[in-house]
């Protein structure tokens, strides 16, 4: 760039300077321009954002006002959901949303792991590694209907043969159980990326200095790359929860949809998102509509609430 | 200052060539039940071939096509169930039923060991789905099946977990005949449902039926006939066990038609009809002159739906649908002529 402001043929060197200054004040006055243009579209991208999410919630608390004038605080608390009677207790759905992503996190969380320091630590690189590390990713691009079928066509069957070996009365193989499984293997590849990508950013020096001092690979691994890499594997944990609070299609294919309270985790049960997907186009009175909208309303609360404690649990280890 | 007054005749034809094409006359448009869509895209192909008519079925649920009809983004809806009475105080105009097609609602159960036909008694189906019967060696199913051995199985009830027409007539069925049904559960498009587990869509529930040993649960006899899964006999009012077919429904189908042509089949009283039977409607507006809907269109409309009810019923039989009785083409063509075109009737002889 310096080097073409120095034209070969000019004839004094007067004029050749302001020639010079002119173009060079023009250029920097364009990167200027060029600059605040590119800050401020940084700053309507973000803006529309925030935008977007506020206006959905603003969106989802005026659409669902005839249910909460309606019902108050007995929507959340009530355990009957009945549309033909406009009664409308979310509490069943609750539950069934926290069971079902929970029990999905606490399935996936030893293989996850496994999977992150696996290839982290053992195996970074080699063609093991590679195919691994496709795999994982692409458990994550397959369409959740894909597992919702899986889950249907195998899953079931064999929970069902589990449940009858347990001795349990009325084996069904669709329920809560059965739904936490498929979440389990869904949302594996959310925490177990992100967990690789934390474990290789480890500092080299700090395994060697554990090395140095006679530890063996196990001790390294528990206690210098698992409590560096806390906050990152707890952040990835944290998003295949939120992945797993929202999830649909697979869940109500193999969940039962049954409104009913849920006795064990091996009863049919119904999540938020279910009974939305399920019911939300047949939904033919006022207050029935507003409900459903509230359910909506009530699953982005709970994915609120579960991404701010999350967020203080990665404060508090990343502090100490 | 060219260049915008260019960029305003730019954006003003593209607007108008949007308008045009929502306007396009010789094409409509129109949305709602699923159960009706295999029957209507044979109808609205063969009148395509016919006419040159393109007609745009969106199946996407009685409500949804109620809903839309309210909307006015369509020229006509289907449903499986007469609009209620929120739904017509929603809507901007009066708005006409014609019966279309007969459909019916079947049990299909999972018992292979049964070597005959299953027979169900209102009285046993009320007290499958209210969660009293629990075992499929119950006195009661025992008692209407004589001779047949019952296993020792506990019942599973499989139900639509989707809001949905099919669910609505066989609750509103369960209503007529059970007191308890109609108190503790009532009829809806969706409800909640007192046992079992939920299938999204006949496939869902279809699904659940064929994995679970002992399970009973409610799907369209089209659905039913063309994946040749075994459904029951059910006891009509006049006492005789009823095999759903397209002869019983027919029979169920064959009363004296209101004028509004919203009449409910369900637990008929003709001696060889299938008690479990209802009307499939199509919705129009009354009158039909509003915006964005020209005469033409309005034209097309009515002589498609003329044709359906008349020369497209000939497709019913092979996709398992129960053709119009003449009676309810009577009262069809009845409710045709009465639409209007900004208060002129648009259907004055037969075309």
């Amino acid at each position: 760039m310096e080097t073409s402001l120095q034209a070969p043929v000019i004839p004094s060197p007067a004029v050749r300077d302001t020639v010079g200054i002119r173009k060079r004040i023009r250029r920097s006055f364009r990167q200027i321009r060029t600059e605040s243009v590119f800050k401020q579209t940084l700053v309507i991208a973000g803006l529309i954002l925030v935008i977007l999410v506020l206006g959905i919630l603003l969106t989802l608390i005026t659409q669902s006002l005839p249910s909460i004038r309606l019902l108050g605080l007995k929507f959340i608390w009530g355990s009957t959901w009945n549309p033909v009677k406009n009664v409308y207790g979310a509490f069943p759905f609750l539950l069934g949303t926290l069971l079902t992503s929970f029990l999905a996190l606490l399935i996936c969380i030893p293989f996850s792991i496994a999977i992150a320091v696996f290839l982290g630590e053992y195996y970074p690189s080699g063609w093991f590694a590679d195919v691994l590390k496709n795999a994982v990713e692409l458990i994550a691009a397959v369409p959740s209907v894909i597992y919702g079928f899986w889950g249907l066509a195998v899953l079931v069957p064999m929970v069902r043969s589990l449940e009858a070996r347990l001795g349990i009365d009325q084996p069904l193989g669709v329920g809560i159980f059965s739904a936490s499984l498929i979440l389990s293997v869904m949302i594996i590849p959310y925490a177990a990326s992100l967990g690789r990508s934390m474990i290789q950013m480890v500092p080299e020096h700090l395994k060697e200095a554990a090395y140095g001092l006679g530890a063996t690979r196990w001790e390294v691994i528990r206690h210098v790359v698992l409590p560096y890499t806390r906050s990152g594997l707890f952040a990835g944990i944290l998003l295949s929860l939120g992945r797993a609070l929202g999830e649909t299609m697979a869940v109500t294919m193999v969940i039962g949809n049954s409104s009913i309270l849920p006795k064990s985790i091996f009863a049919p049960g119904n999540t938020m998102a279910s009974v939305i997907a399920n019911e939300f186009t047949e939904a033919d009175k006022t207050v029935y509509l507003s409900a459903l909208i509230e359910l909506g309303l009530a699953l982005f609360l709970v994915t609120v609430i579960i991404n701010i404690i999350g967020k203080k649990i990665i404060d508090r280890f990343t502090n100490e | 200052m060219a260049a915008i007054k260019g960029s305003w005749i730019m954006v003003s034809l593209g607007i108008l060539s949007l308008l045009s094409c929502s306007g396009k006359s010789h094409h409509l448009i129109g949305a709602g039940s699923s159960f009706d869509n295999p029957l209507f895209s044979k109808m609205f192909y063969s009148y395509f071939q016919s006419r040159g008519i393109k007609v745009n079925y969106q199946s996407i649920g009685s409500g949804g096509g109620i809903s839309q009809l309210i909307n006015r983004t369509i020229d006509f809806g289907a449903s499986d169930v007469p609009m209620n009475g929120e739904q017509d105080s929603l809507s901007p105009a009066r708005v006409l039923h014609v019966p279309i097609t007969v459909s019916a609602v079947v049990l299909s159960y999972n018992l292979p060991e049964l070597q005959d036909t299953l027979r169900l008694s209102p009285q046993v189906l009320a007290g499958l789905f209210l969660g009293r019967i629990t075992h499929w060696n119950d006195t009661a199913i025992a008692a209407i099946n004589p001779g047949v051995r019952l296993p020792d199985l506990p019942v599973v009830i499989a139900h639509r977990s989707d809001g949905s027409g099919t669910s609505n007539i066989f609750t509103s069925y369960l209503s007529m005949i059970s007191p308890e049904w109609a108190s503790r559960v009532g009829r809806g498009s969706s409800v909640n449902w007192p046992a079992g587990l939920g299938g999204k869509g006949n496939e869902g529930v279809a699904g659940l039926i064929r994995q679970t040993h002992g399970a009973i649960g409610y799907i369209e006899l089209a659905f039913a006939m063309q994946n040749k899964m075994a459904f029951g006999k059910i006891r009509n009012r006049t006492g005789h066990f009823i095999t759903p077919s397209i002869s019983s429904i027919s029979a169920a189908a064959d009363i004296p038609m209101p004028a509004n042509g919203k009449a409910s089949l369900a637990d008929t009283d003709a001696p060889d009809g299938y008690p479990i039977s209802s009307f499939s409607w199509v919705l129009l507006y009354k009158e039909q002159d509003y915006r964005h809907h020209p005469q033409e269109k309005a034209d097309h409309l009515l002589h498609l739906l003329d044709w359906m009810i008349h020369e497209g019923q000939r497709y019913s039989s092979a996709l398992y649908y129960a053709p119009l009785s003449p009676a309810a083409v009577h009262a069809g063509e009845g409710i045709l002529k009465s639409a209007t075109y900004d208060g002129h009737p648009i259907l004055t002889q037969k075309n």
